[in-house]
C-alpha cells in the first residue's frame, strides 16, 4: 500500500468531503490561498472556490459561531482553530453555545460541526503555541474529542467527524504532520469509542494520546530487548472512551502507564486512571506527562518537561520492581 | 429617505401587530406573576415595555427567514408567531415546554418558526447569526437572519468580530440592536463611549440606521429596507432601536439604577397605546374591536396558563437524554 504522511492524509479527507457533500465548507485563518499552514487544504480554494472555503479574519469567536449557526441550519461546517490554544478565545462559543444547544433545545437543534486544531509541544514555539489542552474539552457534555495517532487513523476519523451528528472537536498534532503511513486511496470511516491496540504485550499496559503513541511504541521496543512486553493502546476518541479496551488490557497486565504532553495535573490520564480505580481492577499506575508547567521555550527546558519515550521506559521498569 | 420610499406595513398586519404586541405583554406579566408564586426557578428577564421592536421588526420578515435572540427573548419569540402554551409550559419547567424542560426560559427555540433560539449568553447568538447567514449564503436562499442583542452586547468582542465578519462577506444578516439604556445596571452612558449604537457601522463600511423602538412603522420599515439590502447581495445593516423596558433586569431586579420618573417618562411612548391610537383615528379599527382584541388575548393567556401548570414534569431519567444526537 502507498504510504502518505499525516497532512495529506487529512487533506484528503477534506478533499472527499468537500467533492462529495455540498453542505460541506470550511472557515479558518489562512486556509485559501496559503492552504493551511501545514498544507492541509492546499489547492482547495482554486477547486472550490471562495464560498466553499472561506479565509477567515483573525476571528475565533465569529469562526465558532459560524460553525455553529451554519450547523444548525442544516450545512456541515468544518472549522479550523490553527493552535488549540487560541481555543481558549472562542470557549464561549465551543462550550456554552456548540457543545450545549443540542440538549438545551430539547434535541431539536442538531449541530454536525467539526473544529479541526492542532496541539503539542516538542517543536520550541513555547507556552502560547505547545499546550494540549483536550482535557478542557473531555470535560464538557456534548462534544466529541478525537486524537487521531496516524496517518490511517486521521483520514477515517476525519471522515466519520465530519458524518456525525455531535460537534467534533478534532486535534491533530504539530509533530504528527510530517509521519507517514500506510493509507487507502478510498475513503473509509474509523468509528468513534473504538481503541487500537497498536502493540500487544502481557507485561504493562501503556495508554498514550495523540503523538504520546509514537513514543509509547518507541519505549515498547526497547522493553522488549529486556524481555518486557507492553501493550499500547491507543484510544484515539476520549469522549467517547473505549474504556472497555482499557480495562481488559489493565486486568491482563496489572499494570497501567498512562502518557500525554498534556500537564499531569488533571489531564485525561487521570479520568483513565480513575476509571480502572473505579472498575475494581488492581493495578499499579503511572503518570508519564507533561510537567505542570508552561511550555518553555530551549530545548533542554522543554524536553525536560515532555514525556519521552526513556521516561516511559523508566516508568515500566519501576512498576515491574 | 423620503417618506414614500420607507415600506409601510399594510393594515392587516397593523391590526396582528397590536395583537402579537399584546400578548407579549399578558404573557409576561403572566410569567411574573409565576415567578412571585414560584412555579418557574430561575431569573425571568421580561420585555414589557420593549414590544414595538420585536413586532415591528419580526413583522418585516419572510417565511424562511430566522432570528436568534437573547436572554430577554419571550418578545422575540411571540412576536415570531410562537406558541404560548409551549412557551409558558417551557418556562414552569414542564415535559410540554418547547425543550421539554431542559432549555428553561432563556432557551426557548422551533426551527420551524424561523427561532433560532433564545441564548443565555449576553452577545452569544451574534456569532451564530454569522453562521446562518453563511448557511443562506450558500445555500443562494433569498433569505435573512435578524440577530437582536442589546446595548451592552454590543460591547463584546464578539459583536465586533461577528460585524466584521459578516460585511467582509457581505452576509444576509439584520443586525438589530435593541438600545433600552440598561445592561443590568450599567447606564449605556457609562459603557459606551459614543451616544449611538448605530455610530459603530462605520466601522464596517455598513449602514447604520437608528429607529424609534417603540413605533412600529419605524422599526418595521428599516427592516424591510434591511432585508432588501441583505438579500440583494450587498451585505447587512446595523439598526439600532431606542427603547426601554419598564420593569428590572430581571423579574426581582430592585432597579438601584434608575429613576421611576425617567420609567414614566418611557411609560408614555407605550408602543400598543400608540399603535391603538393610529388605528382608531386612521378609522382601520373602532375603540370596541380594540377591546375586543385585547379580550381575546386575555382569555388566551389564561388558557395556556391552564394547560401549563396541568402539564407533567418530565422523567427524572430524561436530564441523561438528549447530551448527544
Amino acid at each position: 500500500m502507498r504510504k502518505i504522511n499525516y497532512t495529506k492524509a487529512v487533506w484528503e479527507a477534506l478533499h472527499d468531503a468537500l467533492t462529495n457533500d455540498d453542505r460541506v465548507f470550511l472557515v479558518g485563518e489562512d486556509i485559501g490561498v496559503q492552504g493551511n499552514i501545514f498544507g492541509a487544504t492546499y489547492g482547495f480554494l482554486d477547486e472550490f472556490g471562495p464560498k466553499r472555503v472561506r479565509n477567515s479574519p483573525i476571528s475565533e469567536i465569529a469562526i465558532i459561531g459560524s460553525a455553529v449557526g451554519s450547523s444548525i441550519l442544516g450545512m456541515r461546517p468544518v472549522v479550523e482553530i490553527m493552535y488549540i490554544d487560541f481555543a481558549t478565545i472562542a470557549m464561549g462559543q465551543i462550550v456554552n453555545q456548540a457543545a450545549k444547544l443540542h440538549y438545551m433545545s430539547g434535541g431539536k437543534f442538531k449541530l454536525p460541526l467539526v473544529i479541526r486544531t492542532q496541539e503539542g509541544g516538542g517543536t520550541g514555539e513555547a507556552a502560547q503555541h505547545s499546550q494540549s489542552l483536550e482535557a478542557f474539552f473531555a470535560h464538557v457534555p456534548g462534544i466529541r474529542v478525537v486524537l487521531p495517532a496516524t496517518p490511517y487513523d486521521v483520514k477515517g476519523l476525519l471522515k466519520t467527524a465530519i458524518e456525525d451528528e455531535n460537534p467534533v472537536m478534532f486535534i491533530e498534532h504539530k509533530l504528527l504532520y510530517t509521519t507517514k503511513g500506510e493509507v487507502p486511496e478510498e475513503s473509509y470511516n474509523i468509528p468513534f469509542g473504538v481503541a487500537d491496540v497498536k502493540r500487544e504485550g502481557k507485561d504493562v499496559t501503556i495508554v498514550a494520546l495523540s503523538k504520546s503513541v509514537l513514543d509509547a511504541l518507541e519505549a515498547a521496543e526497547v522493553l522488549s530487548k529486556d524481555g518486557i512486553e507492553a501493550e499500547v493502546i491507543d484510544p484515539r476518541t476520549i469522549d467517547p472512551l473505549d474504556d472497555k479496551t482499557i480495562f481488559d488490557s489493565v486486568r491482563k497486565t496489572g499494570r497501567l502507564i498512562v502518557v500525554h504532553q498534556a500537564c499531569r495535573t488533571a489531564g485525561f490520564g487521570a479520568e483513565i486512571v480513575a476509571r480502572v480505580i473505579e472498575e475494581g481492577i488492581p493495578a499499579k499506575v503511572k503518570r508519564v506527562a507533561g510537567e505542570d508547567t508552561p511550555m518553555p521555550y530551549s530545548k533542554p527546558l522543554e524536553d525536560r518537561v515532555l514525556p519521552s519515550a526513556e521516561k516511559i521506559v523508566e516508568a515500566a521498569k519501576r512498576l515491574l520492581k | 429617505m423620503s417618506a414614500k420610499d420607507i415600506p409601510k406595513p399594510t393594515n392587516d398586519t397593523l391590526v396582528e401587530m397590536y395583537r402579537r404586541m399584546h400578548r407579549i405583554r399578558l404573557f409576561e406579566h403572566k410569567a411574573l406573576e409565576h415567578c412571585t408564586e414560584r412555579l418557574n426557578r430561575g431569573p425571568l428577564h421580561l420585555y414589557v415595555g420593549e414590544e414595538g421592536t420585536a413586532v415591528g421588526a419580526c413583522l418585516a420578515l419572510s417565511k424562511g427567514d430566522f432570528i436568534t435572540s437573547t436572554h430577554r427573548g419571550h418578545g422575540h419569540c411571540i412576536a415570531m408567531g410562537g406558541d404560548v402554551k409551549m412557551m409558558m409550559a417551557e418556562i414552569i419547567g414542564r415535559a410540554t415546554g418547547y425543550c421539554k424542560g431542559k432549555g428553561g426560559s432563556m432557551h426557548i427555540a422551533d426551527l420551524d418558526l424561523g427561532i433560532m433560539g433564545a441564548n443565555g449568553i449576553v452577545g452569544g447568538g451574534i456569532p451564530i447569526a454569522v453562521g446562518a447567514g453563511i448557511a443562506m449564503d450558500n445555500k443562494n436562499k433569498k433569505n435573512v437572519i435578524l440577530c437582536f442583542f442589546g446595548d451592552g452586547a454590543s460591547n463584546t468582542a464578539a459583536f465586533h468580530e461577528s460585524l466584521n465578519m459578516a460585511s467582509i462577506w457581505k452576509l444576509p444578516v439584520i443586525f438589530l440592536c435593541e438600545n433600552n439604556l440598561y445592561g443590568i445596571s450599567g447606564c449605556a452612558k457609562d459603557t459606551l463611549n459614543i451616544c449611538d449604537v448605530a455610530e459603530r457601522s462605520k466601522s464596517y463600511g455598513i449602514p447604520g440606521v437608528i429607529v424609534d423602538g417603540n413605533d412600529v412603522f419605524d422599526v418595521y420599515g428599516a427592516v424591510k429596507n434591511a432585508r432588501e439590502r441583505a438579500i440583494s447581495g450587498e451585505g447587512p445593516t446595523l439598526i439600532e432601536s431606542k427603547t426601554y423596558r419598564w420593569l428590572g433586569h430581571w423579574h426581582a431586579d430592585p432597579c438601584r439604577y434608575r429613576e421611576e420618573s425617567e420609567v414614566e417618562e418611557w411609560k408614555k411612548k407605550c408602543p400598543i397605546k400608540r399603535l391603538g391610537e393610529h388605528l382608531v383615528s386612521e378609522g382601520v379599527l373602532t375603540k370596541e374591536q380594540l377591546g375586543t382584541i385585547e379580550k381575546e388575548v386575555i382569555r388566551e393567556i389564561e388558557e395556556i396558563e391552564e394547560f401549563a401548570l396541568n402539564s407533567p414534569f418530565p422523567n427524572p431519567e430524561e436530564a441523561l437524554e438528549d447530551v448527544y444526537v
